[in-house]
């Protein structure tokens, strides 16, 4: 295989031409280099690489591991030792991680190597990476779109073979959107599926690490490795971790999909309903029964998620001072005026919204009215999710009522943002597990091919699950090897 | 009377410690008063009897061993600061 062949692959085919030894870590690492210095001026993935410490990891390399010298994108959220953790934000600019977050330390012992940090929304605030205050990452299947978010990087390397596989947060859908904005596969595990040791936390009662690939396979190989209890994180579930892959291949007979009724009411563009009603044929004709059920508390769902997620913010960011880390402003007159501009000059304008209002439901005589309310909602949306799983399996639907949104589109209106969550924040609240897979492709009117995602969530526990169904799904479709053009888009991203 | 009028973003930034430009306060709060008033849907519901729900699966009595382990150098932990001088962070005067 030729060295520009390489980077188009995904970890489970990198890994056996390892132990074919037909390829060697070193190589597949350098074809990599190759590909990030060819697109990355065109999609803006990264924020960070250190090919020459990965490098000496592919060197020693022991390609029986399971990720045996495979290089592992990271959302630059996520802790690696020596290297940058900025979130995106001005005021972890200068900030190097002394310490490795476990899942990475759990994807080093697995053979794996980080070799370089993804653009996100700052401190994963939004859903089109655009709050970042480095970069604006671009979609690679049309580069005036956004990658979705916060995990956009991620994402976007990943489909854009700038990546093989990568590592994002989702704290209400930022793994799962951008993995179907950009065509890739993107799983949430379980609330405590996978340890939040290392993560710079933004909402902690729901965010979860998870695997960004090419398939659905890698995507299991991914949650195997970093999955399971560490004595670091006391949220971490202790339950042993199965093999993410061994049911992949089986059959569908006997399993029971629910199409959740309230999805398909609020805004769905029309070509997403198509490749949804697609999915419904092609499952059932792959032996699933679909099943109509309902979750009555859909549409409180983002009201409630945002009040939270903003609450939980405001009081994880207050660590932000300017004394032990980051950025400082210039002369304080004192420590009040030192807090005061340091987190002015440090936060970018969606992280100072969302501390105002999560500082605002917190205080003194709102609390009962927004903070607690929402929390009750949150149970209402857990009983929700526990009836329906009752009845099935799993609950199939878009990830994203609509297909990547042009760069610029929403930016300038937080709640038009906040809703292009709709289909992905409850699994948060309830902290169940999804998975997004590409489901098809909608054309804009300027004959752009626009990847459409489709999500399935599990109950708590079930990866093993929606892997094999999502599995099943791709093994019986196309959508999963087709690559963006971003050839062909070469010239015209100039005048961008 | 709802309570979105109440939001006061200039107050709320001093809790927050969080220095806001004119401009800034005045379109925060415009926007947070429509993610507020989008919240106020979540009246609607009767949510007498319902529990709050703060974790979505607690898990309880999570113990370890009480064991000192190998974590940052004092070195390391300070040298991520802005300002450190004889193994301390410095911070502007707070007692005159």
């Amino acid at each position: 295989m030729s060295p520009a062949d390489l980077p188009a692959l995904g970890l489970a085919e990198l890994q056996a031409l390892f132990r074919r030894r037909e390829v060697s870590p070193r190589e597949a690492l350098e074809a990599l280099h190759v590909r990030i210095a060819e697109v990355e001026p065109r999609i803006e993935a990264y924020l960070s690489l250190d090919f020459e410490d990965a490098l000496a990891q592919a060197e020693r390399a022991d390609v029986n591991l399971p990720l045996g010298g495979v290089p592992i994108a990271i959302k630059d959220i996520i802790s690696v030792a020596g290297q940058p953790c900025t979130c995106a934000s001005k005021i972890l600019r200068n900030y190097r991680a002394h310490y490795d977050a476990t899942v990475v330390g759990k994807l080093k012992a697995a053979g794996a190597i980080p070799f370089g940090k993804t653009n996100m929304d700052e401190f994963a605030m939004g859903a089109s990476t655009e709050n970042s205050s480095v970069k604006r990452t671009r979609n690679p299947w049309d580069l005036s779109r956004v990658p979705g978010g916060s995990s956009g990087g991620s994402a976007a390397a990943v489909a854009a073979d700038a990546a093989f596989g990568a590592l994002g947060t989702d704290t209400g859908g930022s793994i799962r959107q951008p993995a179907a904005l950009s065509g890739v596969v993107g799983l949430k595990p379980t609330y405590g599926r996978v340890s939040r040791f290392g993560l710079v936390a933004f909402a902690s009662s729901l965010e979860q690490a998870g695997p960004l690939t090419k398939t659905v396979r890698d995507a299991a190989l991914l949650l195997n490795a970093i999955a399971g209890p560490d004595p670091r994180d006391s949220t971490c579930l202790h339950d042993s971790v199965p093999d993410y892959s061994a049911n992949l291949g089986r059959e569908l007979r006997g399993i029971r999909l629910g199409l959740p009724r309230e999805y398909l009411t609020e805004g769905i563009d029309s070509q997403v309903r198509t490749a949804l009603d697609q999915a419904v044929a092609q499952f059932t004709s792959l032996g699933a029964e679909i099943v109509d059920v309902s979750l009555p508390h859909t549409e409180y769902a983002i009201a409630s998620y945002y009040l939270i997620a903003s609450a939980e913010a405001s009081a994880n960011l207050a660590r932000f001072d300017g004394v032990r880390y980051g950025h400082r402003a210039e002369n304080p007159l004192n420590l009040l005026d030192l807090y005061g501009r340091t987190r002015a000059e440090g936060f970018g304008p969606e992280v100072k919204r969302r501390i105002i209002l999560g500082t605002y439901v917190l205080s003194s005589g709102y609390y009962e009215a927004y903070y607690a309310r929402a929390q009750k909602v949150r149970t209402l949306i857990r009983r929700d999710f526990a009836e329906a799983f009752a009845k099935v399996d799993a609950l199939l639907s878009p990830t994203s009522p609509v297909p990547a949104f042009p760069l610029g589109e929403r930016s300038a209106d937080p709640l038009q943002m906040y809703l292009a969550d709709i289909f992905t924040n409850a699994a948060n609240l309830a902290g169940i597990c999804g998975i997004s897979f590409p489901g098809g492709f909608a054309t804009t009117q300027a004959g752009t091919r626009l990847p459409i995602g489709l999500q399935l969530l599990g109950k708590a526990l079930d990866e093993g699950q929606i892997l094999q169904i999502a599995y099943a799904y791709e093994q019986s479709t196309d959508w999963h090897k087709e690559r963006p053009p971003l050839r062909a888009q070469k010239t015209s991203s100039a005048n961008l | 009377m709802s309570e979105t009028a109440e939001l006061d973003v200039a107050h709320v930034a001093k809790l927050a410690r969080l220095d806001l430009t004119e401009e800034e306060t005045k379109l925060f709060q415009a926007q947070l008063g429509r993610v507020l008033e989008y919240a106020e849907k979540l009246r609607e519901l009767d949510l007498s009897g319902v529990e709050e729900t703060a974790h979505a699966i607690p898990v309880f009595n999570v113990f370890r061993p009480d064991e000192p382990q190998a974590w940052l150098t004092a070195e390391e932990a300070l040298n991520n600061a802005p300002r450190q001088a004889d193994g301390l962070f410095i911070v502007p005067k707070v007692v005159e």
